[in-house]
């Protein structure tokens, strides 16, 4: 009995260092991922140590967390930025490396590309110096983020020294109600288990309502394990996978198509596997989640309020309520649909898909941005969803809306091109991560939903997508 | 990468659950193309009053009084106390850099973060889990005692306070032999370069559209 975690581990070990079950092996990695930020010292002391690529053709490189998301033609302003870009230019043309430029229209966010590409394929090993790589695990691959060296240490040997994770299945059964999408299932799991919940574990997620997700909500999905502490995320290959990957530019065509939907149906857990943990959540239960502090864990439903620290009898999370709601600008006890927003923020590798687009300009469509809000905009995961999205006719209701339609790229999920909050703004936003700071110094962050951030854009606060 | 094997150093508490690594070294700092010189923007928005950017003198900048950090009893610290989950959020390896650029040797918390613990192996920072009423003893002993010291042995896996008291800490043996010996583990890799090309092989006949 094995779980689709076990099969992936076990299908990757070229050697393990004692027979003892808990021994660090030496996995074999089938596609690395490479973007501008963590990889220039890894190239550099790969050249300084005279090593070369492994294997030239497993990896895929782009630049997104520096690049503009307005006008390209005039290239990156900012000199620092352009200098980053540029060295994964050179790196990748030194050594040969396929690499989407910045105005070649397949560029895009790493994690959307990846699966859109087919460059992502069931029962892969995936890795990227970048902790949101677990987003590839939506198509039953072994994806994780990893740290520079480690980066170099792939692009050298194209293996990685690892220790095994233990197995968590989360179980979402059930009916999601409308309005409600994956997004709010990761919110509201995170806010179950904490955001150390998934430390040390590969996360399964399974369940009838994950089996009812799209494969872009099964990758927002994934892409959050990292937020509950899992290093990967994983969902068994279905139907709906293999209908996904079917023509993508990279996936196999012709008789090599057959065998690898052959192999891939083989990629779930088996029936009756016993798994390390296991964490059920009725999926009747989930209500739209909006995040009200600092870290993903300080999350609730939109009918909620905000907490009263003066409630909570441990000390250390008491703290830690206080901190955050001071950070926040938000006192104890508040609706949360009487929060008021600055800015909007739809897009980044959480939620920029095509699906996560039509969700939004289906809530706003016919409406107005509210007169309160300073800036809303929408950033396309690549250029390809751009694309279609414009065929569409997505834009011209966000446009017309009021929302800015941009270039696709990271934005301002994490703020390192010129896409941030300024001090004391506040921003609904779809991406990942509220920490303090994370869209600009001193800007509040509240994850949600894109048709959350659409409803809020509208109102001018949060309100309820299921009563519109 | 560096060797590590036994320190007796300064202790600075930092009393914070899920200290973040967008809070270790903000964004505007990976822009870097570089593996040196994160250690003046380590905590960057909490050590400093204004508002940091790449390639400013720290010298000229306004410190934050109340950091623990920037505390006169704290300075030349080589072993940071934290609390649970340290390091969660990115990959980003600029995070162990920093504090290992900062000075800091060794890490002691309850819990870390998966990535982050597994980064600060590759670069010769120690990251020690201890029990959280260790930790919590830990935090009250620190703030007791100025000049207050912990003495971290990696042959032994004990950490000794200064009261004598000895904590025995888990490592992988793998790890702490790297650490020990501060062996570079791309090539420990590639001595394995035979069974690396077999599997390749293996691989390529089974699984011929991973190659193409």
């Amino acid at each position: 009995m094995e779980t689709l975690y076990d099969k992936l581990w076990q299908q990757h070990v070229v050697h393990t260092e004692s027979d003892d079950s808990d021994s660090m092996a030496l996995l074999y990695i089938d596609r690395h991922l490479v973007h501008e930020v963590t990889s220039p010292q890894a190239f550099e002391s790969l050249k300084m140590a005279g090593r070369k690529p492994w294997r030239v053709d497993s990896i895929l490189a782009v630049a997104d967390h520096n690049v503009p998301t307005t006008d390209r033609s005039q290239g990156i302003t900012d000199p620092v930025s352009r200098l980053q870009v540029d060295t994964l230019d050179q790196n990748c043309d030194e050594f040969g490396i396929t690499e989407f430029k910045m105005n070649d229209q397949r560029q895009g966010i790493v994690h959307v590309i990846g699966p859109e590409q087919g460059a992502t394929l069931p029962g892969m090993t995936v890795v990227c110096g970048d902790s949101h790589t677990s987003t590839h695990g939506a198509l039953a691959c072994l994806a994780f983020g990893i740290g520079t060296s480690e980066v170099e240490h792939v692009l050298a040997t194209q293996c990685l020294m690892m220790k095994k994770a233990k197995s968590l299945q989360i179980l979402v059964d059930g009916t999601l109600g409308l309005g409600v999408t994956a997004k709010d299932v990761a919110l509201a799991i995170i806010g179950k288990i904490g955001t150390a919940g998934g430390t040390g574990y590969a996360i399964e997620f399974a369940g009838s309502a994950i089996r009812g997700l799209s494969m872009e909500g099964r990758m927002t999905l994934c892409n959050m394990a990292i937020e509950a502490g899992a290093r990967a995320g994983l969902i068994a290959v279905d139907d709906v996978t293999i209908e996904y990957i079917k023509d993508r530019p990279l996936a196999p065509k012709g008789a090599h198509w057959d065998r690898a939907v052959t192999y891939w149906r083989s990629l779930k857990s088996d029936f009756d596997v016993i798994f390390d943990q296991v964490v059920t959540l009725p999926a009747v239960e989930i209500k739209p989640q909006v995040t009200w502090g600092t870290s993903p864990e300080m999350v609730t439903a939109i009918d909620g309020t905000v907490p009263d620290p003066a409630q909570i009898d441990d000390a250390g999370k008491r703290h830690d309520i206080e901190r955050a709601l001071a950070y926040m600008g938000l006192s104890a006890n508040m609706p949360i649909n009487k929060i008021y927003l600055d800015k909007v923020f739809i897009g980044s590798c959480t939620n920029s898909r095509i699906e996560d687009l039509r969700a939004a300009a289906d809530v706003i469509k016919g409406k107005q941005v509210a007169a309160t809000i300073k800036l809303a905009i929408v950033v396309p995961g690549s250029g390809l969803v751009k694309v279609q999205a414009e065929q569409e006719g997505l834009d011209k209701i966000f446009q017309t809306a009021g929302f800015e339609w941009r270039e696709p790229g990271c934005s301002m999920c994490l703020a390192m091109n010129d896409d941030r909050l300024a001090s004391g703004e506040r921003c609904a936003s779809t991406s990942n991560r509220n920490f303090e700071g994370r869209q600009g110094p001193g800007g509040r962050t509240h994850l949600v939903s894109p048709a959350m951030a659409a409803a809020a854009a509208i109102a001018g606060h949060f309100v309820d997508v299921r009563n519109l | 990468m560096e060797k590590f094997i036994a320190i007796k150093g300064l202790v600075v508490p930092l009393d914070r659950a899920n200290v973040d690594t967008d809070a270790i070294i903000p964004k505007q700092f990976l822009k870097s193309i570089k593996r040196s010189g994160f250690g003046q923007h380590l905590f960057d928005e909490w050590r400093y009053l204004d508002h940091g950017e790449p390639g400013m003198d720290a010298s000229k900048r306004q410190l934050n009084a109340d950091f623990i950090l920037n505390k006169p009893r704290y300075q030349g610290s080589q072993v940071l106390l934290a609390r649970a989950n340290f390091g969660c959020g990115s990959s980003r390896e600029h995070a162990p850099w920093s504090l290992q650029d900062y000075g800091f040797r060794v890490i002691i918390a309850p819990s870390f973060a998966d990535i982050f613990y597994n980064n600060c192996f590759k670069i010769g920072l120690l990251p020690v889990v201890l029990d959280a009423a260790i930790v919590e003893q830990l935090f009250g002993e620190v703030g007791a005692l100025e000049g207050y010291q912990l003495a971290v042995d990696l042959e032994s896996q004990t950490i000794t306070s200064a009261k004598g008291e000895v904590f025995s800490f888990d490592v992988d043996a793998f790890r702490k032999h790297s650490l020990l010996n501060g062996l570079d583990e791309i090539g420990l890799t590639l001595r394995h370069s035979d069974k690396i090309k077999r599997y390749e092989e293996s691989r390529r006949i089974a699984q011929p559209w991973l190659f193409t």
